[in-house]
């Protein structure tokens, strides 16, 4: 069953150098942990929020703003897509993702459609 | 014979056996829903053909074996099911590294029926559902609660407890919660939050948050009963025994806990003739071994756990012959290594009245004023209760009646307010 690891993390910024440093080399490790087990269909980094723009269509109408859909504490930063059998395993892999000490990893199951 | 056999079997078995019965088709089906579904209609068909037919020499059996050809039946002719099912068969089947439970039952005695309750427990209290979700599960699933059972112990609406564990069952099946039990690694974390349901069943049924307590089904019983499985499920987790204990000990008072007219009992009030003396002798020895198994099993800290340290609290209340002969010493160095333990400020509440009790009412009440200055139990009525308790033992009566006061603008359910009421009037007699 795939599942979708959302990173949402605080909106990056005083992070010296090797603060970041240290959160890329985590993050590295973390995503070979994920391809050597075998349970990696996909996932990558966002840009900062302060590039993201928002579509919304009402009766026709095309509506564009700046912005994500929501003004929140912690922001969406990257994804991982990941094949588990079940919940506690994909919520063990969401609890190495370096994303959980920084900010926290929501986990949700891909809704899977009947092929018949 | 067997015509009161039958009678005395439908409820007794049914009562006893749901929850494995529940169990061993989730096991096999892999599916909550249509374990219930099966489940429902064995027991109905029962009730149609025992007291016919009398009752089988297995009943258990004879339940699990109409539940899987009713959910076969049932899979034949819904083929979408059936292929949803056997890919979450597979599943289990693997993760577990066993073969399917699948021969035929009811051969035998009774001792055919697997128990899968273990898994259902964790099942029910997993973390990913919400609390209340989790207790509903756990009432339903395993005590044989229905819907509109676990709706009246929480004081609820039929159709709001329907929605809620409608909506918990989704997200078993949507989000794939597994039907586990956690490996050894992962069991200490994940055993806390079973023993909770447990716990907060109790505690919901010992001092209703709200309304009074009248025609709500008994969850003292079920959360003991419930305490009693899992024990025997896992004998060797020394605070499943705590718990047990723990459960034990203060219901054993509970016939003691109110007066004729109904109304509440402080603890050195009661008349302790009429504690629960085998309770008391069941919950002593639970304690001992689980004080004993917490030493042994001290990878982590070498403390005892939370539930045994405060069964054994309770233990030394339950032997005191009355209020005034209680090993108050002992109480207070128990509730030090609990603050130890389980450090919060309702431990630190009651560390203060044993405290009290031991060292005199000044005492005590200089530690809860310095809980009423860090603020933290603001909104919790008894620590009002308990300064108004000591301010009345110093002689301090206006001081005494401001904090029953305050302690009844707090306070929830009915009995403990007819309670701090008599207290308050007490006081401006005296």
């Amino acid at each position: 069953m795939r599942y979708l690891l959302l990173i949402y993390s605080p909106p990056g910024g005083e992070q010296s150098d090797a603060e970041s440093n240290t959160m890329l080399e985590s993050y590295v490790s973390y995503t070979k942990a994920v391809a050597d087990a075998g349970v990696h269909l996909g996932g990558d980094a966002l840009q900062g929020v302060e590039t993201a723009t928002t579509v919304r269509v009402r009766e026709g109408e095309r509506l564009v703003t700046d912005g994500p859909f929501a003004e929140t504490r912690e922001v969406l930063g990257g994804f991982y897509m990941i094949d588990a059998p079940d919940l506690d395993s994909a919520l063990d892999w969401a609890a190495r993702c370096p994303g959980a000490r920084y900010g926290s990893v929501e986990v949700r199951p891909i809704q899977e459609f009947d092929r018949s | 014979m067997s015509q009161r056999r039958a009678a005395d079997s439908v409820e007794g078995v049914f009562r006893e056996e749901w929850g494995r019965l529940l169990a061993a088709l989730v096991r096999q089906f892999g599916d909550l829903d249509l374990a219930e579904e099966v489940a429902s209609d064995a027991v109905a068909s029962a009730l149609r053909r025992w007291p016919m037919d009398g009752v089988p020499r297995s009943p258990a059996a004879w339940l699990l074996t109409t539940a899987r050809h009713r959910a076969l039946d049932l899979l034949r002719r819904d083929q979408r099911l059936a292929t949803r099912l056997a890919l979450l068969a597979v599943d289990a089947d693997r993760a577990a590294g066993a073969p399917l439970p699948g021969g035929p039952a009811g051969s035998g005695d009774g001792e055919d029926v697997p128990d899968e309750r273990l898994r259902l427990f964790f099942t029910c209290c997993h973390p990913a559902l919400r609390l209340e979700a989790q207790t509903a599960l756990t009432l339903r699933c395993l005590a044989g609660f229905s819907t509109g059972e676990v709706a009246r112990a929480f004081l609820v609406p039929t159709a709001t407890m329907a929605q809620r564990i409608v909506r918990a069952k989704r997200k078993i099946a949507e989000a794939r919660i597994p039907f586990r039990v956690p490996g050894a690694d992962e069991l200490s974390e994940r055993l806390p939050g079973v023993l909770r349901v447990i716990y907060l069943i109790f505690t919901e049924s010992y001092a209703a948050s709200s309304g009074d307590a009248l025609l709500r089904p008994d969850l003292a019983d079920e959360a003991i009963r419930l305490a009693r499985i899992l024990h025997r499920l896992l004998p060797a987790e020394p605070e499943v025994a705590g718990l047990l204990a723990l459960l034990l000990l203060v219901d054993a008072r509970r016939a003691a806990r109110t007066d004729t007219a109904g109304d509440l009992l402080l603890l050195d009030e009661q008349d302790r003739s009429r504690w629960h003396p085998d309770r008391i002798e069941e919950g002593r020895r639970l304690v001992v071994d689980a004080l004993r198994a917490g030493h042994r099993s001290s990878q982590r800290t070498g403390a005892p756990g939370r539930y045994a340290l405060q069964a054994a609290i309770a233990a030394v209340h339950d032997e005191a012959p009355d209020a005034d002969r209680t090993d108050w010493p002992q109480i207070v160095a128990l509730y030090d290594v609990l603050l130890v333990v389980d450090p919060s400020p309702l431990v630190e509440l009651n560390r203060a009245v044993a405290v009290a009790m031991r060292d005199g009412p000044a005492t005590g009440l200089g530690l809860l004023d310095a809980l009423v200055t860090e603020g933290r139990l603001d909104g919790y009525h008894l620590l009002q209760a308990a300064r108004a308790d000591l301010l009345r033992r110093l002689g301090r009566r206006e001081e005494a009646a401001a904090a029953y006061r305050r302690a009844l603008e707090l306070v929830g359910n009915e009995p403990e307010r007819a309670f701090l009421t008599r207290r308050l009037e007490t006081l401006d007699e005296s």
